[in-house]
Formats: structure tokens, C-alpha cells, sequence
């Protein structure tokens, strides 16, 4: 529809830019502040900033409300939205809400169980799962009708993106997985943090092979590791992670004092490998409370200044 | 089956700490299978409970007894003369046996001796697992088998999601990931095809999100 304005990260996409996107965790409490400063970091270093949606399954600020302080400081928000606290219902009546905010992209979501957070206790819904939202976030802008056939006024049109684990198993149908959420609507997709550049590069020429790069945008998930420990941790206790033996021996080679600066190194070359293969057309830093070293990162990668929004 | 387990005997003992008289009834069925309360569970919970009241001098009788299935009024009544004889009834069946009991017996109060868990399988001696949430609309043709709204953690009707390793589930690496079984089982039955398909939302009406369900069969009715 002509009276509704691109996402300035589809126009960096659409473009054939290599985009730059960073994720933004909101604070565990409602200091509109913490996310402002996250924000000022990520400020012209960035072409729009994921806003997790209470990742780990704890209680956060919501995604929307950050996303909205983003937007007030200029910045673009890809709001995350997982199906394990809401329905249905509660899923689409957010998705008005944010749109009607001036909330552009969207990133579908299952979501971490909420039996990784502060509040095992919890019941899950699961209405629907990712790929349905996908489907549904989609249905809204193209039939202009909410998941009931309800005819809405001003129907959404965001910029839909999904998640994928190139690290998963079974691999054979990671690819698979892939293609249905691109069918279901997924216009971008950002990975699991890369750490194992072989398997991801075969995961990526699968899903060149299925002609998946042509139809959707795949951002390339990067993590900078701060010390050997947050390697091992990564490694063994985060769910999807792969951190291959090598990597863990970099970080475990360098001083304590050097293990930062071993990370961003990795995360520099990691970069760059990303930016040769043929089918990945952006980054997505995952720089875990440690949004202050974005900036510096992007511009050692040769990615900064971005694009400026047209 | 309707998989159960006996809550600890410390919780057993305080719901029936205001009682002098009670009727431990076991259940012939489900959970007797199950090793939570048929006539054996009820022999050796009450021989512990007489034993664990005697030690802390404390006067309590009790009666046993099982019957059939406690989910139907016909078993129920055999009960009548055990329960009249009884301040209060410690019921081993599941939950719809223990609220048919109290349905029947309206004045004695009736208290739970198991927590339900799940309608699940016998895997081998001593392991049950679940398998069915009774959703009300079994799509099981399509996933080879193996329900993906019961044994996978996310209900996932499109997955594996991303935490699948090994064949096993993020959430605990005892689980199996429902996902590969899915998968393992399509495959064998050359059906791989099923996995590209688009699984619409769910439509849960038929299950307990539409209110307390009731089956009516016509043909039956006298």
C-alpha cells in the first residue's frame, strides 16, 4: 500500500546493502533509561535493533514499550514477539498496538522455555507456534483481514522476519524448516550466533540450493565472546548453541586482560567470512550486554557509517 | 492409561490428620496398572499409615478395600457399606474417580491419595511416559504417529525448533526431542513429504480450552 512507509532495514535489504542489525535487551525493571543508553551506543552504527521479547523467559520490560522508546531516539526497533506468553489474541492485538506505534519489523518467535528463567513455575500457552505467527503477521497485510477474516481498518504491513538454528538438529532438516518459514511469510532471517563457519556455510548452500536466498534476506547471527568462561558457557549450556573446540582454545589461549579483545577479534574475522559467502546479505550482532562494543566492532568490520534511511 | 502416583506419605497423613475412620479405596483400573492404587498400593499405604499414626500414638482405623473402577457408578456402589462405616474416604483412583466417589457419596468427605499425571504408555517396567493430552482432535496421521501437541515441549506443530540436539529436548536432556521421532517415523514410512506441509493454528475447542468437554453418544443411551 502506498500510504505506508518501508522499514528502513527492508529499504538497506531491498537495496542489496550488507545490513547491520544488533540486539537490545530491555531492563528488568522500568527505567526507560537503561534502553536509551543501550540505544545511544547503537546509534548510527546500526540499521535497526532487535528487541527481545522477555528472552530466557524472564520478566522484562515488554518489547513493545522498548521498542516505542527506540523509536523516540530515532532508532528502528525489530521487535520480537515469541508465542509462549500470549495467544492468539493477545499476539494480534499487539501487533495493531505496536504498528499503530510506528513499529515496523517484526521477528516470529517461539521463545525460550520458561523453564530456563526466573519463573519455572509458569504456564506456557503455545496457541501457535512461530511459523503460524509468521503466517498470520503476514495473512493480516495481505488480506487486510485478523486470523478470524475480521476485516481490520489500517491492517498491519511489517516487515517480517524469523529466526533459524543452522546448529540444530536434525541438520538435513534445518533447510526444510527454513523454506517453511519463508513460505509462511519471512522476509529476513536471522541465525543462531555463528561460531562454526563450516557447518553454517553448508547450511547457507543448502538453502541456496532450495533457491531460499532469492526469497528471503538471511542476516547472520554473531555473538563476541568476553572471556573463556562465557565460551564454555555457551557452549555447554545455552540450548542450539555450537561453539566448535578451536574457538574455546583462542579464548583459553590469550590473558585474561586480552580474552575481550581475543572475542572481538573473532567476531571481526567471523564477520568477514559472512561477508564472502554468496546468499548471506547481512549481520546480526548479538553483543550480550555489551551493546557499548557495537560501535567500535561495526567500524572495525569497514560497515560503518550505515546507509542513511531514505 | 490414566498415568498416577501416590503423594508422599507426609501429605497423605496431614489430609487425614481430622479423621479416626478412614476407608483407603483402591481402584481396579488405570492406576492400578500403574502401581499407584490398586489393591496392593492400598495394602501397603495403609499398612504404613497404621504404622506411622501408631508411633506418634495417635487412634486411627483402617478399612481397606478396591473396587473395579471408581469411574463408574456401578463399581462405585459396592462401596457403600465400607464408606457408611467411615469418616472419610482416602481415594487411590485418579481425579475422575475421586470426584465420581464424592459425586456418590455426597456427605463423607473424599481426599485425594494420588496425583493424576498423565494418559501415557508402559515404555518398559517402571517407565511411563506421556503421550496424549485427550486435545479432542487427533491429527496424529500426519506426524507419523507421534504427537507433537503432547511430547513437544513447545506443541510445536511446525517443528523441531532451534534447541533440538542429539535427538533430545533443550528443555531436559532426558526428554526426547519429538520432533526427530516425528521425522525417524516419516521417513520409514516415506512420508518426508508431510514435513514442507503447513500446519495451520490449531483449533482447540475441542480441547479443555472449551470448557469442561462432554461426550454424548445417542446410540447408547436407554
Amino acid at each position: 500500500m502506498s500510504s505506508e512507509i518501508q522499514s528502513n532495514l527492508e529499504g538497506v535489504l531491498d537495496r542489496g546493502d550488507f545490513a547491520v542489525t544488533a540486539e537490545c535487551g530491555p531492563p528488568r525493571g522500568a527505567d526507560p533509561e537503561v534502553i536509551r543508553k543501550k540505544g545511544e551506543f547503537l546509534k548510527g552504527y546500526v540499521d535497526a535493533v532487535n528487541v527481545t521479547d522477555n528472552q530466557t523467559a524472564i520478566v522484562r520490560m515488554s518489547s513493545i514499550a522498548a521498542s516505542v522508546h527506540l523509536l523516540q531516539m530515532g532508532l528502528e526497533p525489530v521487535m520480537q514477539m515469541v508465542t509462549r506468553d500470549r495467544n492468539r489474541i493477545a499476539l494480534q492485538s499487539d501487533i495493531l498496538g505496536a504498528y499503530s506505534l510506528g513499529i515496523k519489523n517484526i521477528l516470529c518467535l517461539s521463545g525460550d522455555h520458561q523453564s530456563f528463567g526466573s519463573q519455572p513455575d509458569a504456564v506456557n500457552v503455545f496457541d501457535i507456534d512461530s511459523i503460524n505467527l509468521i503466517h498470520t503477521v503476514r495473512d493480516m497485510a495481505e488480506s487486510g483481514k485478523d486470523m478470524s477474516g475480521y476485516e481490520l481498518n489500517r491492517p498491519p504491513r511489517m516487515f517480517i522476519g524469523a529466526a533459524a538454528n543452522p546448529f540444530a538438529d536434525p541438520f538435513e532438516y534445518r533447510v526444510i524448516r527454513l523454506a517453511k518459514k519463508i513460505d509462511a511469510g519471512a522476509r529476513f532471517i536471522q541465525t543462531q550466533c555463528v561460531y562454526n563457519l563450516d557447518r553454517f556455510k553448508e547450511w547457507v548452500r543448502l538453502a541456496r540450493e532450495e533457491g531460499l536466498t532469492e526469497k528471503a534476506y538471511i542476516l547472520g547471527g554473531v555473538t563476541p565472546l568476553k572471556s573463556e568462561g562465557m565460551a564454555n558457557y555457551m557452549a555447554k549450556r545455552v540450548a542450539g548453541m555450537e561453539v566448535p573446540e578451536a574457538i574455546i582454545r583462542r579464548m583459553a589461549g590469550v590473558s585474561k586482560k586480552k580474552a575481550a579483545e581475543e572475542g572481538i577479534q573473532i567476531c571481526l574475522e567471523t564477520i568477514a567470512a559472512l561477508r564472502e559467502i554468496k546468499g548471506v546479505h547481512g549481520v546480526h550482532i548479538m553483543a550480550i550486554e555489551w551493546e557499548e562494543k557495537v560501535g567500535a566492532l561495526v567500524e572495525a568490520a569497514g560497515l560503518a557509517p550505515r546507509p542513511a534511511a531514505v | 492409561m490414566i498415568v498416577g502416583e501416590q503423594k508422599p506419605i507426609g501429605e497423605i497423613k496431614q489430609i487425614l490428620s481430622p479423621y479416626k475412620r478412614v476407608l483407603v479405596l483402591g481402584c481396579g483400573t488405570c492406576v492400578k496398572t500403574c502401581f499407584a492404587g490398586g489393591e496392593d498400593e492400598v495394602a501397603v499405604l495403609s499398612s504404613a499409615l497404621r504404622l506411622v499414626f501408631k508411633k506418634e500414638g495417635r487412634e486411627i482405623t483402617i478399612e481397606e478395600l478396591t473396587v473395579e473402577r471408581q469411574c463408574e457408578d456401578e463399581f462405585i456402589r459396592e462401596a457403600a457399606p465400607a464408606v457408611s462405616n467411615n469418616a472419610a474416604v482416602l481415594s487411590l483412583a485418579c481425579g475422575a474417580g475421586v470426584q465420581a466417589i464424592a459425586r456418590r457419596f455426597i456427605d463423607v468427605p473424599v481426599l485425594p491419595g494420588v496425583n493424576t499425571t498423565f494418559i501415557g504408555v508402559l515404555e518398559k517396567q517402571g517407565l511411563f511416559t506421556e503421550e496424549c493430552l485427550g486435545c479432542g482432535d487427533c491429527k496424529l496421521a500426519v506426524f507419523g504417529g507421534v504427537c507433537p501437541v503432547t511430547r513437544c515441549s513447545k506443541k510445536l506443530l511446525n517443528g523441531p525448533c532451534g534447541g533440538s540436539r542429539a535427538g533430545k529436548c533443550e528443555v531436559n536432556p532426558e526428554t526426547d526431542c519429538a520432533w526427530q521421532f516425528i521425522i525417524s517415523r516419516l521417513e520409514v514410512l516415506g512420508q518426508l513429504d508431510n514435513l514442507r506441509k503447513y500446519n495451520p493454528p490449531k483449533d482447540w475447542r475441542a480441547s479443555h480450552a472449551g470448557g469442561p468437554r462432554k461426550l454424548v453418544r445417542e446410540d447408547h443411551i436407554i
